[in-house]
């Protein structure tokens, strides 16, 4: 035992010192959270404002000023006619000119046919949509009007609703958060796949390297193989938790810094105006949600999923990394292996989507997706005996998996020169001490 | 007394067998060589004694006691490939593999401090083994390989990869291992070295054993029965009934003979020469170890 702790302990700082290991930690969260923060804050900059002329010969836009970063400048319809106006944009360098005519009677759906943006060079589609979000309003108050509606009357009765759905399975009658749910479930699943095949790919190519530095035999004089390939998996089971918990801890103080400083100006400053207000009843609303998840539950589970999944997958990588001499010999080996990791990420979504359907339930069964299956389902909610079923059975063929993966190991780290055969693999294992 | 018993052990790779029922005495104190060609069965024998794997038949004693894990400490193996790990710190290396021998932190960094001042590399301390020559690395796996002071140690091939200085360093270091109460298995081809250093042999060739004993001995037991003799001028005797002269050559008023004397009684023949002429020298033609070791696996 004191032999893995000092195994541990080497393949642990070794990795942790490496550059690219301080590399990864570090800028992992940050690009995440540029990834999160960034656009929403380049958003709120104010950018460079568009100025779009506007010839309306018919009044029909009721001296609407735009918006920020897209603003309406009048011409004055008696001075200027269509080609005053172009020439008004080809010398001032504005974005656009829009143009209205008269005619036609006001009908406003002729008007809608003869509206035209003249600009120099291609438009902007977000300038192209926006103009016709206010046309549209325009032309549709035009149209009431002359149904003899009171436009004021159409603006009181709108009503947005909200629906409150709630899931009467459940033991008490929470209010449902499918959508939350599904965020954390993906997240859990997809951060699960990723640390899987990272690290077990790691795994792999240190034992290729062990291998092939031929300082392996060294080793083994001195430990059992058994507990060479479990060192190594346990310190960097060790790395990829300390990644893990660098990662959430980083990555939740930049975000809560990022959303104090950054967006929580933005926000303030934009409460003051009624839409907003509905906004801050949004978050209000989706922070109360987010208060109704079982954390305790799914941290717990998202632990264990993690570090079995890992496990098991990890003997597996080890026992490729000591059948081969170098990386590229690993190929055949690794599609068994990634196929089930790559099933399970498919069916990840497919669970999400229905999280009780039978695909759900037997993919989280099977210990090779159950990690990442099992993780989609368990915000949702899952059955004790299931959650109960599903560990057992991943921990069985965990250990299952290391004593066979050891087996391999054991023969495979002495091997050189030709490329085994599955045939061999299994004949390895038969092989006594 | 031995150290190292090995009682007909036998081992299978699946169809194939390494070892065919080998038994050996190592004596305590002894440098004792393992020899045989390529593919014979010395690395399969030498996994067995450091227990990377398990004899199929028969068994191995350890100082009297059959082999087991706690035995690991006490056995140092530098291995005939060689390796390190590449990007580790040459101290850090061998006090990992110092400790995993079983050496506590305080005793494995004094014996480190006093091998790197022995072989006067304390400068090396902090440079990664990939920034060291190849011989300079051997030169790390042999200290990694002693640090933990075994009672046995196992040699394969311990003098490639090094210049004729460092051969010789490590040749007085394995003597002086020996002094110290150490016993050392030494596996190799180079006959030279063997003859040099060893005390007792053992020879292995397709998974048998078909040699052993003291290097004397075993000179002994394989000699041609022929000896030489030079004589001033030249040779006017005859050769006793039942001998035969088998090479005759002059030079510079000194004449070379070889006999051979199927009993080994060569009072007769030096009778006849001393009566006749002066006798320069009489030696025995022994076998040099390489002799015998082709002529041992051809024979087979």
């Amino acid at each position: 035992m004191n032999k893995i702790g000092l195994i541990i302990q080497r393949e642990f700082s070794t990795r942790v010192r490496k550059k690219s290991f301080i590399v990864m930690t570090i800028l992992g969260p940050i690009l995440s959270v540029a990834l999160f923060v960034l656009p929403a804050y380049l958003a709120t900059l104010p950018g460079d404002e568009k100025k779009v002329l506007v010839l309306d010969k018919v009044f029909l836009m009721d001296n609407d000023k735009g918006k920020e970063g897209l603003r309406f400048e009048y011409l004055n319809p008696e001075k200027f006619d269509l080609d005053a106006a172009k020439q008004v944009l080809k010398e001032t360098e504005k974005y656009g000119l829009l143009y209205i005519p008269d005619g036609g009677n006001m009908d406003p759906d002729w008007i809608k046919k003869k509206a035209t943006l003249y600009t120099v060079g291609d438009a902007n589609i977000g300038t192209v949509s926006y103009i016709e979000g206010r046309l549209s309003n325009y032309i549709q108050l035009q149209k009431l009007k002359l149904e003899n509606v009171d436009p004021e009357a159409v603006k009181r009765s709108r009503t947005d609703v909200n629906l409150n759905t709630i899931n009467i399975e459940e033991k008490e009658e929470k209010e449902s958060i499918g959508i939350i749910k599904m965020g954390i479930g993906y997240v859990s699943g997809f951060m699960i796949y990723i640390f899987v095949f990272l690290y077990g790919a790691q795994i792999m190519r240190g034992v290729i390297e062990e291998k092939t530095s031929r300082i392996v035999e060294v080793m083994i004089s001195s430990v059992k193989p058994f507990e060479l390939m479990l060192g190594k998996i346990l310190g960097l089971a060790g790395v990829a938790l300390l990644q893990v918990t660098i990662w959430l801890l980083f990555g939740g103080l930049m975000y809560f810094l990022a959303s104090t400083f950054i967006l929580g100006d933005a926000l303030d400053a934009a409460a003051v105006t009624a839409q907003s207000n509905a906004g801050n009843e949004k978050m209000m609303e989706i922070m109360h949600k987010i208060s109704l998840i079982d954390f305790p539950l799914i941290i717990g589970g998202f632990l264990f999923f993690f570090i079995f999944g890992y496990l098991l997958y990890a003997a597996l990588f080890a026992a490729i990394g000591s059948a081969v001499d170098k990386e590229s010999d690993t190929q055949q080996f690794m599609l068994p292996v990634s196929l089930p990791l790559i099933a399970a990420i498919i069916v990840l979504i497919t669970a999400l989507d229905k999280p009780d359907g039978p695909i759900a339930f037997w993919f989280s069964m099977i210990p090779l997706t159950s990690p990442v299956v099992m993780m989609a389902r368990i915000p949702f909610g899952v059955p004790a005996w299931q959650l109960i079923l599903s560990m057992s059975l991943l921990v069985i063929t965990f250990l299952g998996t290391t004593w066979m993966a050891g087996k391999i190991y054991r023969i495979g780290i002495l091997m050189y020169g030709k490329k085994p055969t599955f045939k061999e693999l299994i004949k390895w294992i038969s092989y006594k001490g | 007394m031995s150290i190292l018993s090995i009682q007909e052990v036998s081992k299978y790779y699946g169809d194939y067998q390494a070892l065919n029922s080998v038994s050996m005495e190592i004596s305590k104190g002894s440098i004792f060589g393992l020899l045989g060609p390529n593919g014979a069965g010395k690395t399969s024998l030498i996994r067995i004694i450091n227990q990377i794997t398990g004899p199929d038949e028969g068994k191995v004693l350890f100082d009297g006691k059959a082999l087991a894990p706690q035995h690991i400490s006490r056995i140092g193996y530098l291995p005939e490939e060689r390796g390190l790990y590449p990007k580790m710190k040459v101290g850090e290396q061998i006090m990992y593999l110092a400790r995993l021998k079983n050496l506590d932190k305080a005793s494995a960094k004094k014996t480190v401090r006093e091998w790197f001042e022995r072989f006067e590399i304390e400068s090396w301390r902090d440079k990664n083994v990939e920034e060291l020559s190849k011989g300079m690395q051997q030169k790390v796996q042999f200290i990694a390989t002693v640090i933990h002071k075994p009672d046995l140690l196992i040699f394969d091939e311990p003098f490639t990869g090094f210049d004729p200085i460092n051969t010789n360093l490590i040749k007085s270091e394995i003597r002086r291992l020996r002094d110290e109460g150490a016993t050392i298995i030494f596996s190799t081809h180079r006959m030279e070295s063997v003859e040099e250093i060893c005390d007792d042999i053992a020879l292995i060739n397709k998974s048998h054993k078909i040699l052993e004993g003291p290097i004397k001995e075993v000179k002994m037991a394989n000699k041609s029965h022929n000896y030489i003799f030079e004589v001033a001028g030249d040779f006017n005797g005859a050769v006793p009934n039942g001998m035969q002269l088998l090479e005759q050559k002059s030079k510079e008023g000194i004449t070379t003979l070889k006999v051979s004397v199927p009993d080994d009684n060569t009072s007769e023949l030096i009778k006849q020469i001393v009566s006749n002429q002066q006798l320069i020298s009489f030696n025995e033609e022994l076998p040099s170890l390489n002799d015998i070791f082709i002529q041992k696996v051809q024979a087979v």
